[in-house]
């Protein structure tokens, strides 16, 4: 078991966790399996409300694949399936009688490209509203629309050219705008998949700003690679490896899951410990 | 140094003492003599391949020029006299083509969209995607006259068939069989070409799998599509031999699309060809060089919207 570090290996951004959150996600020994691979084993941890959550582990761990467990995403992969317990608000997420595209108007997700569609900025944004369960009229969607943007801080950069293509914006901005994107629909969980690894030093700052806003609003799930940003940015930090067995077969596993501030200061896992000092992975 | 092979008089070594980039080493000389003769040879093979796509162009317009002018497109083909035109063909193949694109188009589109967006769900799904690509490309390669004769065979014959004579409607049908595979598969190729990217945040949103194809795929597509649907147009409006069988032509004017022998451009082409004089031959021609401007403004804008299809990624 590893002792303290002496000192805290990255800035801590101070956030905590907030007591008596309530819990959004409750995930009990959750198995992930591609075809016949298991990819993560035996996950649990409970995602708490309007709080930062972080994933974090070297490549290959299952981050990305525990994420789309969340919004059911991994549907949509041909051959997967997941076992175990993940309830959503107290009730199966995976229920027989739970409809997915229910689930992902509850549960929005933002890719680590930035994928903005091939239309305008305002259709962008207006897509998940057009089919929403409201029926809004042209006024309130320019006001929704105005809204998300403004909450993704993008309105004041994109307000003169709401109809030029989403695609014609910086790599920063048009993931900004798919953060506006999913929260126009009014979710109550966005989860980011390594939004910012395709983005600069500026740009990934701007989003952890908006990250932090959003968090007043939101409940967010992160996968990110880069562990400065996830001792920034999160209340509670999962650190996920992969085991290799006796066979060679690398399952995904959750080592450690705790408080950011605990995470990277006081890490009761050894592996966790190099992990996050830069020894392995 | 010393195994260096110089051609070049300037100097070896730049002022920090490195080897000029300008010393040429090895078999440079011979690399550069291979890629004269290979681009030589290459260079006169595409000139000998374009020579008898000149010598068409050449010829359609010279001997085709003199018959077009309004009457040709507004006046019916007389026996013998030197006026008229190609009237009743350019109204028979629009019969012809109208109807086909109206079948074979969304058909095609349809089987595409099958193929690529639901058929990779389900392992029977993909089973029978493989099979319909199977007989997309069998179909392709289906000698065109046998298409005729298969619709001849079903609607237009009394023994057998459906015994409704000849009919635009029949040359329709033919036209379509041809047209579909072609629809089918570039249509297949194009959907492919839009990124699961777009797919999946249009998913995430909580958009279902029809919403996601009407709203994402398709208006993403639509350039390329277009493309490829114009291209089996293009290739439809010269078809001869399946209307021999199923329209049987016209000189004049029918204004039914469901009943009765109906002209077409090609047709006309074919017996104002083999007339006794110049003028019924010089309107042939004319027939030709306007389907050879009608495919080559399809192709051209066909090319225009596929360049824009590109671009989209
Ligand atoms: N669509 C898929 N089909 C099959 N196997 C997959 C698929 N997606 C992921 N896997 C497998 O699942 C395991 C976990 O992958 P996952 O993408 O969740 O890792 P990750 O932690 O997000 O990695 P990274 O940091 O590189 O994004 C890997 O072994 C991977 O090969
Ligand atoms: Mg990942």
């Amino acid at each position: 078991m590893a002792t303290g570090l002496a000192t805290p290996l990255t800035p801590h951004g101070g956030r905590r966790p907030t007591e008596g959150a309530p819990v959004v996600f409750e995930l009990g020994g959750v198995n992930v399996s591609y075809g016949t691979h298991r990819a993560v084993r035996d996950v649990s941890m409970d995602i708490h409300e309007r709080e930062i959550t972080a994933l974090i582990g070297p490549s290959g761990c299952g981050k990305s694949t525990v994420l789309r467990c969340l919004n059911r995403m991994n549907d949509l992969v041909p051959g997967a399936s997941v076992s175990g317990k993940v309830a959503y608000r107290g009730a199966d997420l995976y229920g027989a009688d739970v409809d997915s595209i229910e689930v992902r108007r509850r549960i929005g997700m933002v890719f680590q490209k930035p994928n903005p569609f091939p239309k305008s900025i305002y259709d962008n944004v207006a897509y998940g509203l057009r089919f929403g369960p409201d029926r809004l009229s042209r006024s309130d969607l320019d006001d929704r629309v105005e809204a998300a943007l403004t909450s993704a801080a993008l309105w004041d950069e994109v307000k003169d050219k709401l109809n030029s293509s989403g695609h014609a914006l910086s790599g920063g901005q048009q993931q900004r705008l798919c953060i506006a994107r999913a929260v126009a629909v009014r979710p109550d969980v966005v989860l980011m998949d390594e939004p910012c690894s395709a983005l600069d030093p500026i740009a990934t700052a701007k989003i952890e700003d908006l990250m932090q806003k959003l968090a007043d609003e939101f409940t967010l799930v992160i996968v990110t690679h880069n562990m400065q940003q996830a001792a920034r940015v999160s209340d509670r930090t999962a650190f996920f490896t992969a085991d290799t067995d006796s066979e060679g077969v690398r399952h995904g596993r959750l080592v450690e899951y705790d408080a950011t501030e605990k995470i990277f200061n006081r890490p009761a896992d050894q592996r966790t410990e190099d992990y996050i000092s830069g020894r392995f992975g | 140094m010393s195994t260096t092979d110089t051609t070049d008089t300037t100097a070896k070594t730049t002022e920090t003492g490195h080897r000029s980039l300008l010393v040429k080493q090895g078999n440079a000389g011979a690399r550069a003599v291979k890629n004269r003769f290979a681009t030589g040879v290459l260079t006169a093979a595409m000139a000998i391949a374009v020579v008898p796509l000149l010598l068409i162009i050449w010829e359609v317009t010279r001997r085709g020029i003199g018959a077009i002018h309004w009457d040709f497109f507004t006046t019916d083909e007389p026996s013998y006299r030197q006026e008229g035109g190609y009237r009743a063909g350019f109204v028979g193949t629009a019969y012809v083509m109208g109807g086909a694109i109206l079948m074979s188009v969304p058909l095609g589109l349809a089987t595409a969209i099958y193929v690529v967006e639901y058929g990779r769900e389900t392992r029977a799904g993909r089973r029978l995607s493989d099979l319909i690509r199977f007989f997309t490309d069998v179909m392709t390669g289906i000698p065109s006259i046998f298409v005729g004769l298969f619709v001849y065979g079903f609607l237009v014959s009394s023994t057998g068939g459906l015994g409704q004579g000849f009919n635009a409607f029949a040359g329709s049908v033919a036209i379509a069989i041809i047209m579909l595979p072609i629809v089918a598969r570039s249509s297949e190729e194009m959907l492919k070409l839009v990124p699961d990217e777009w797919r999946n945040a249009s998913y995430a949103l909580g958009a279902s799998k029809s919403r996601t194809v009407l709203t994402t795929v398709l208006p993403a597509a639509a350039p390329g599509l277009a493309t490829g649907s114009m291209l089996a147009v293009a290739r439809g409006a010269g078809e001869t031999a399946p209307l021999i069988m199923t329209i049987l032509g016209s000189q004049y004017l029918v204004s039914s699309y469901f009943e009765g022998a109906q002209g077409a451009v090609p047709l006309q082409i074919y017996r104002g060809a083999r007339q006794q004089f110049e003028a019924g031959i010089e309107r042939a021609w004319g027939g030709a060089l306007s389907l050879f401007l009608l495919v080559l403004i399809l192709v051209v804008l066909a090319r225009w919207l596929g360049s824009k299809a590109n671009k989209l990624k």
